[in-house]
Parts: structure tokens; C-alpha cells; sequence
């Protein structure tokens, strides 16, 4: 019999595999992987420092432990050069392996912002527990980390550096952190925060260059200033890796198009997770892809389900302010913000008074399940 | 009293306190709780849950 062939191995690679074999037993199941193949949970990438964990601390299972749990194929330190979707084969390390069907599950990337100086292959990326082990090495006896992007993950990063006793500055050019998530009374009160964790802000700036400065780098930003530190981070956003299915002649926009069955515009080929563009919706985030890997475990099995996605509240892990946000996506309305800063409300409405999003700060928090019921979901 | 604990994610449900936050009651055992209830913290299924050995 041959094989269903899964690309990947994080969330969304394992998550179908998990999903999948609860309703077939005995398909063959292969997963490919360049790396080491273990499991582990990303957004525990973030939170390491406070929580006293090591790189290996976050292995859940090794990739030998999953493979005999799943009953399935863990090929790992394999890449995947080419997808033939005519004679249904990819190759893998220049070998041919066919499929009867094919998951994409293949991730995304840290997108890179250009910067000037000699020091630019030294700024690190982390979206993956192999680029975090390489962080930990460089970040050893590191006292000062500057930050690029003061988005979702720079923002978790810099509060768990700062709980480590390091002393962090952030960059980015808008006016408040998390500004594509958040209203500005949020993002300041987040923003204060983690000025009093020692987070030195600055916003309204970009990095123009990094050079190399003795053991640590030099840090040259557009508006003039100049800081010394020991490490950089950059974490402006991803970039869904869809080259391999745009050189197989899938339909990509900013992820590869798949639609509510998960299916690309090769009804062999399917796709989840951050390399994925669900009818239209890119969201790089844990809980969309653990219910696209529900359905399409059904689906792969032979019962075709569409995804459904409810009402998912994206959880900011920082603890000098959590933040819990249900970002409206594109609807028409404005944000009602109750409270005191650091524990607000913000409503998002329509011009009906609808509920569409909402984002809560600090002890408002613990308001999450109230508003879950509340809001409509994404694709209900 | 048990606790469960979510494979992908490691979020545990402790049955003496329940949920409260989701309405489920403190004391709420992990097999009264439906089965297409998941993970309050990465969308896991029920049945990703493992049993937190006793010490």
C-alpha cells in the first residue's frame, strides 16, 4: 500500500498524524522533516528563560517515540527538493517517494528586514527549536539583547529575556507593541509593563545597521541613535514556506491557497498550519492549525470534513501584562476600551453593537471564557 | 481526585478545581466532561489527554 507523505513535523505535521490515526489504523504514514524530527510545543520557545527551561528540556517526545506511538515514519535530517504532483512523487534527498496523497505541512519562516552592516549573518531568527538552541548557545552570558519587531513573538521574547535579568531594547516603527493586534490603550499598557521589567523601548525607529563591535555587536538605528549589546533578535513576522508548492504549480497567495477541506488547487496535495492560506485566512497561530489537523485526519481517512474554526483567542505570554486577543478580521467597527490600565477591556463592535473582537489586558484576563461566548467564531 | 494532562501543549486539568472560567464546576470528573471539549490552551482533542501518574 502506499503511503500518505506529510511534510513537517511540528504542530501541524504531528497534529495530522495524531488526528489521522484515530480513524485509520493502517494507512502507511510518512513524515519528512529536516531536522532532528522531536516533539516539541513552539510557544514554549518563549516562555523558557522564566520557566527555567533548557533547549532539551522542551522535548516532549523524540522522533523514534513518536513514530512508534503513531505507528508511522519519521524520516528525519530529510529534505524535500521537489514535488511531481503528475506522477504523485516528491523527492526526498534526491530519492523519488510516492504518495497517494500529500500534506504540506511545512511551516513558515522569520521574515528578514535588510539591514546594513557586517554583522547581519549574526542576528538571530528563532521559529524553530533548532534555531532557539543556536539563540541559547550565542545568548550565554549575554547582559543587553536588542530586539527587532515588537510584535506578538518580540514582545514575548523581551519579557522572558527581561525575566532572566537581561536587559532588552525593542525596535519597530510603529507606535505601540502589537499595533496590528491591539488598540493603543492595550498596546501601552503593555508597553509600560515591560518598561518596569527594564524594556527600553524604541518605537517610531527602525535598525539601519549591525556591526561587529569586540565580542558584542553595535547597533545603528534610522533615527540617529546607537546601541552596544550582546546579542540581536529579529522577529518581524513570517513568511509562509510555499517554494515548493509554487515550483509544483500550486496556488499560493500568502500561504498556499487551501480551501475549507484543506485541499490546494491539487485535489491530491492539502496543506495546514502556517504554510497555509485557509480560504483566504492566514493565521499563523496554534489553535487554527490543531483544528485543521481534526478535520483533516477525518478527511485523509476517507470522510470528508470541512474545518471549522470557533471563536480562538490568541494568548500573549507575557506575564508583566498578559494579553488575550480576538483580532476582527477586516470587519467594519471600532474599539470601545473600558477599564484601567494594565486591566482593560476593549470591544471591537460593528455598527450594530455586535461583539466582532475583543482584547483583554491584565486581570481582565480572567474575563476570557465570558467573552468566548460571547463573540462570533471565524469560520463557523 | 486526577489530573490529566494535554500531550502537545502540557496544560493540566486538575479535577478538584474544574474550570470555573469555562463553566466547568471545581471537582468535575475528567470523564464527565464531553468528549468534543478541547484543550482551553492550543485546541488539543479530549482523547490527547494523558493521566498524570499519582504520586
Amino acid at each position: 500500500m502506499q503511503p500518505i507523505v506529510v511534510i513537517g513535523t511540528g504542530l501541524a505535521g504531528y497534529g495530522v498524524a495524531r488526528e489521522f490515526r484515530k480513524h485509520d489504523r493502517h494507512t502507511p504514514l510518512i513524515l519528512i522533516t529536516r531536522d532532528d524530527g522531536a516533539s516539541y510545543y513552539k510557544p514554549d520557545l518563549s516562555e523558557a528563560l522564566t520557566k527555567g527551561n533548557a533547549p532539551e528540556d522542551l522535548v516532549k517526545k523524540p522522533a523514534a517515540r513518536m513514530a512508534e506511538e503513531l505507528d508511522i515514519e519519521v524520516r528525519a535530517d530529510s529534505e524535500v527538493s521537489d514535488i511531481d504532483t503528475g506522477a504523485r512523487t516528491v523527492t526526498v534527498n534526491g530519492e523519488a517517494l510516492a504518495y497517494t496523497k500529500l500534506v504540506l505541512a511545512n511551516g513558515a519562516s522569520q521574515l528578514s528586514v535588510p539591514l546594513g552592516g557586517d554583522a547581519v549573518a549574526d542576528v538571530h531568527h528563532v521559529n524553530s527549536l533548532a534555531d532557539y538552541r543556536v539563540f541559547r548557545r550565542d545568548l550565554n552570558g549575554a547582559r543587553r539583547v536588542l530586539i527587532i519587531g515588537a510584535g506578538l513573538i518580540g514582545c514575548e521574547f523581551a519579557n522572558d529575556l527581561a525575566n532572566a535579568g537581561i536587559a532588552v531594547d525593542s525596535v519597530d516603527p510603529v507606535d505601540w507593541p502589537l499595533q496590528r493586534l491591539l488598540p493603543e490603550e492595550a498596546g501601552r499598557a503593555l508597553q509600560s509593563a515591560l518598561a518596569e521589567q527594564g524594556v527600553q523601548w524604541h518605537l517610531g525607529d527602525t535598525v539601519s545597521s549591525v556591526e561587529r563591535d569586540g565580542d558584542g555587536f553595535r547597533v545603528s538605528l534610522s533615527g540617529g541613535g546607537e546601541v552596544s549589546v550582546d546579542l540581536v533578535l529579529s522577529a518581524v513576522g513570517l513568511r509562509p514556506n510555499t517554494a515548493l508548492a509554487e515550483a509544483a504549480g500550486l496556488r499560493t497567495a500568502t500561504g498556499v491557497s487551501v480551501d475549507r477541506h484543506l485541499r490546494s488547487s491539487d485535489p491530491q496535495v492539502y496543506a495546514l498550519g502556517d504554510v497555509a492560506e485557509v480560504e483566504g485566512q492566514f493565521l499563523p497561530f496554534v489553535m487554527p492549525l490543531m483544528n485543521a489537523a481534526r478535520a483533516l485526519g477525518r478527511t485523509l481517512a476517507g470522510e470528508d470534513t470541512p474545518v471549522r474554526y470557533p471563536v480562538m483567542p490568541v494568548t500573549v505570554k507575557t506575564p508583566a501584562c498578559p494579553v488575550i486577543v480576538y483580532p476582527p478580521r477586516g470587519a467594519a467597527g471600532q474599539w470601545q476600551v473600558a477599564g484601567e490600565a494594565p486591566s482593560l477591556e476593549a470591544r471591537y463592535v460593528d455598527a450594530a453593537g455586535n461583539l466582532i473582537g475583543y482584547a483583554l489586558t491584565g486581570e481582565a484576563t480572567g474575563k476570557r471564557g465570558q467573552y468566548m461566548r460571547e463573540a462570533p467564531p471565524v469560520l463557523g | 481526585m486526577r489530573k490529566w494532562q494535554c500531550a502537545v501543549c502540557g496544560f493540566i486539568y486538575d479535577e478538584a478545581e474544574g474550570l470555573p472560567e469555562e463553566g466547568i464546576a471545581p471537582g468535575t470528573r475528567w470523564e464527565d466532561i464531553p468528549d468534543d471539549w478541547t484543550c482551553p490552551d492550543c485546541g488539543a482533542s479530549k482523547d490527547d489527554f494523558e493521566m498524570v501518574p499519582t504520586d
